[in-house]
Order: C-alpha cells, then structure tokens, then sequence
C-alpha cells in the first residue's frame, strides 16, 4: 500500500522532468522559444532575462486594469460562463430530445441521419455562420458550445433510455404506470448515469471548443487572452495558458464525474 | 357462484415471416376457482410461460378469451400481480422502497401512515424487517424473490402469477422459499397460479396440477386433483401415499407420455 503511494508521487515526478527536458530541448533549438525557467517566472514572477523584476501571471490573476485588461482569473471565468451558458442550453434541449429519440422508434429513424452528420462537425465550421447570425462575442461563443456540445446528451440519453430492460417495463405494465410514471419511476433512474457520461463528454467537448472559439471572436476568455500573448510575443503567456487550460478542464471533468457517481444508483450502497 | 378465472378456448400464434405461423398454444379451456392453487407443469418450449403472460395480460391471445371476475382480461393490470422469475425489482430502490412504489399506486386513496403501516406488515410478512433499507443488489438471491412476492401480494391481486418463481435458486433456498409461500397462503388466501418445472414443488403447492404436452400447439393433458390437507409438511409427505401417487402420475406424464428428447 505504501509502495503504492510512493509510485504515484515517484513515477509522475520522472515523467515531469522528462517534459522539462524536452522542452528544454525545444527552448534551445527554436528561438525566442520560451525556457521552462522564464515560463516559471512570467508566471510567478521574479527577475526575467532582461534583468527587469516582473509581476507573475499567476501571482496577482485578479487585478482589474481597465475592460480590456484583467487578471488571468477574470478570464477563466469569462470563458467559464460562456461554456456553462452553451452547456447548459444543451441539457435543457439534449436531455428531452435525447428521451424522445431513446422512447419512439420514429423518433429515432427521423433524426439519427442528421445527429450522424452534424455530430463530427468542427466547432470551427460553425463559428463563422453562428458569428454572421448573432453579431455578438458572447452570443457565438455560447451557441457554438451548445451546437457542439449537445450531441453527446442526446446521444447517450437514448443509449439509457434503450438500456431499460423489458422487466422493469413489466413490472410497470402490471401496476398501470402513466407515460410520464413511467419515465419519472423507470426510464430516468436507470438512463441518469447514461445522460452523466453524455454530461461529462459534453463538458469535456465544451471546454475544447471555447478557447478555439474566443481565438476568433475576441473580447475577454482565456482563448483570446492566449491569442493576445501571441500578438503581444509572451510567449511564455501561451504555455501558461495552456496549461491553466489543461488544469481547468481537469477539474471540470473530476467534478462531473463526482455528481456522475453521485447519481448512479449501481454505484451507491456496494458492501 | 359465477366463474372465477376461466380460459376459453386459447390460442397462441406466432408469426414467422414467409412461413406458417408457430402455433405454441392451442386449444386450451380451463376453469379456476377462487383461492385455488394451481401449478402449470411441462417441459421447457411447452407454452406454459405463454399462458401465464396472456393470463397476465403481457401478452395477448391470438383467439379464445380470459374472463376474470366476468370480465375479459385485456391488458396488463394489478388485479394480476406478478412474480417474475428473476424478481424484477428496482435496482435503485430499497427493499421498502420497491414495494412502496407498488402500493403508492395501486392504493392512491392511502395517507401516509396507512401507506407507511401497509409497506411494512408485507416486509414482515417475508422476514425482511432487518433488510428492509437495503437495496437488491445487496440481498441474496433468495431474499430478492421474497421482495417480487411481498411486492406483489401488497397491491391485493385476485390472482397472483408466479412465472417459475423459485426456478433461478439452488434447491434449499427454493424449499425454503416454497414454506414460506405456503405459510403466507395460509394467512392472506390468494388464488396462485405457479409455472414450474419442478415435479414436487408441483404437488408439495398446488390443489390442481396442470399438465402441458410439448409444443408445438401445446394445450393441456391431464389435469391431476392433489388431495392432501394444509399444512402440508415436505418431511412427512415423503411417506404419504396420495403425494407419492401424485408424483408419479406426473413423472409419467412427463417421462413416458410425453417424453421429450434433449435437443
């Protein structure tokens, strides 16, 4: 068991300074390529190459300068918004539709063309025709996430609601359940963990699509800010962007699965 | 006294696509009484589980009627609860809550407390006061069957239909499951209808034991009357010579008129 644990904190430290190392490697070769020592410092601060004693990213993340200039958390939460916005939108459509296509046979024979085609869609495709309609950062941003976002709801809602077994469908012929019995007392407890995996997928897709997304409209969001280091040559702003990315969609994805086991009746009260 | 249960002149077709229909069950008229025990034996394929789900209303019949209660029989209904052979039970409600859900609405008019007193007299009723919080996949195999009866005995049936209840369990459990039935008959009084393949738990359970022949167009062959008093007593019933006539009257229906060669 303690072996266990020294492994888990052992063998990611070595895999960390294999990174190091190979960045290190890159830094040297390509130039102006940030060092992973100058990334350190635009992030936390200290004294740069120049000699100039600098203020981290990470250091001071909630300053407000003027609109156009925050910290690094304002932005996150910009784009958090806007991924929960869309996010959001496409549980409340994916979910009944999702139920609709899972019960009806008709349902499903109308619609499965369209959710296979539009599916593999890049969110980039639909930014410039979303961005014509709406005239708004915001307004794109959020429709896009949701045009990309909900096919995982849909998808998985009715791989639950096709899951249900004919025995419980019994039972609830037997004691009479109305329609909407039975998808309140059957249908939705046993397809719940199905929609949480679409969530969890959607989630994951959503934070994908919104830094590409904020690249193009602008404004405020960690996508744009990325770009914006890349204008303004920080290139050590790009790689911390990056990875604030990868930690933030980390955590999204940790969190959902959480609520996810939370509502999986196969999950609660093993022995 | 009018009727109770009775079937008239069933017929079970299946379509087959491009060839002539399957007949599974045909031909079948059969009359039971009120707080009557009756077991359907034959071998597997013979159309017994057929009948219980037109019975049911699970399934319907091709022609012939099933009249309750002077009433034809369309559809599913609570007034024939279920037993399914592998429990159905909801794996995301606990043992009370499984049978909760079944009185809730089937006895809407119930308040609270009467619902609550309701619930708990059929967890008794099985023995499972101690297990009452738990969740089916918890409980053994046995213990989950215990549940699919409670649960079916709560929504008070006229008749309750057991589809090879016990078959799913090794044989001790199913004994003991099966004293537990006869005890619970003894004190509620249903009509049970129990398919089975189980040549004692036929006679040891049933008033009348109902013999299928094989399928195709399976219908009924003989109809045997098991005469011995309640409580019956597995132990003491090895040496009773009407439960030995019993059984060997089925074992030879099953084993020499209507022989069934392994597939």
């Amino acid at each position: 068991m303690k072996s266990e644990l020294i492994k888990k904190i052992v063998l990611p430290l070595l895999v960390f300074f294999a990174i190091l190392g190979v960045w290190s490697g890159i830094a040297n070769t390509v130039e102006e390529f940030p060092t992973p020592a100058s990334t350190y410092v635009a992030a936390f601060g200290g004294v740069n190459a120049d000699g100039d004693d600098i203020v981290g990213v990470l250091s001071d993340p909630f300053y407000i300068e003027n609109q156009d200039d925050k910290g690094v958390f304002w932005q996150i939460l910009a784009s958090l918004e806007r991924v929960f916005g869309g996010f959001v939108l496409a549980l409340i459509v994916g979910i009944p539709m999702g139920l609709w296509i899972g019960m009806s046979k008709n349902a499903q024979y109308a619609f499965d063309p369209f959710i296979q085609i539009l599916k593999p869609v890049s969110p980039l495709a639909w930014l410039p025709l979303l961005l014509f309609i709406f005239q708004d950062i915001n307004m794109t941003a959020i429709s896009t996430i949701f045009i990309t976002s909900i096919w995982p709801i849909i998808i998985n809602t009715a791989l639950g609601v096709r899951s249900v077994s004919e025995d419980y469908m019994n039972v609830a012929k037997v004691l009479r359940f109305t329609p909407l019995e039975k998808v309140i007392q059957i249908i939705l407890p046993v397809a719940v963990p199905y929609i949480f995996t679409g969530m969890r997928l959607s989630l994951g897709i959503a934070w994908l699509v919104i830094v590409a997304a904020e690249m193009l409209t602008g404004g405020i969001g960690i996508g744009f800010w990325i770009w914006d280091a890349y204008n303004n040559l920080n290139y050590q702003d790009i790689i911390i962007g990056i990875i604030l990315v990868g930690i933030v969609g980390w955590i999204l994805d940790m969190i959902m699965g959480k609520i996810a086991d939370y509502f999986d009746y196969t999950k609660k009260g093993r022995a | 006294m009018s009727k109770f249960l009775s079937l008239e002149n069933i017929e079970k077709r299946f379509p087959i696509p491009g060839k002539e229909d399957y007949i599974a069950v045909t031909d079948v008229d059969l009359e039971i009484k009120k707080n009557e025990i009756i077991s359907i034996i034959g071998h597997s394929g013979c159309g017994k589980s057929t009948l219980l789900n037109m019975i049911s209303g699970l399934d319907g019949q091709t022609t012939g009627k099933i009249i309750l209660n002077d009433k034809e029989i369309k559809g599913p209904g609570p007034d024939r609860a279920v037993v399914f052979q592998n429990h159905s039970l909801l794996p995301w409600l606990t043992v009370y809550g499984n049978i909760e859900m079944a009185v809730k609405k089937v006895m809407p008019e119930l308040d609270p407390k009467e619902l609550r007193e309701r619930v708990e007299k059929f967890v008794s009723m099985v023995n499972l006061d101690p297990a009452k919080d738990k969740l089916p996949g918890e409980i053994s195999g046995g213990m989950k069957q215990r549940v699919g009866i409670a649960r079916a005995l709560s929504i008070q049936p006229d008749v309750l239909l057991m589809d090879e209840p016990f078959g799913a369990l090794d044989s001790l459990t199913r004994a003991n499951l099966q004293e537990h039935l006869m005890r619970i008959q003894q004190n509620v009084q249903n009509t049970v209808i129990i398919i089975t393949h189980d040549v004692d738990e036929a006679v040891l359970l049933s008033d009348r034991v109902i013999m299928m022949t094989n399928g195709p167009e399976a219908t009924i062959g003989e109809i045997l009357e098991v005469n011995l008093k309640r409580p019956r007593n597995r132990v003491e019933l090895q040496h009773d010579e009407e439960y030995i006539r019993c059984r060997e009257s089925i074992l030879s229906f099953l084993y020499e008129k209507f022989a069934k060669e392994d597939e």
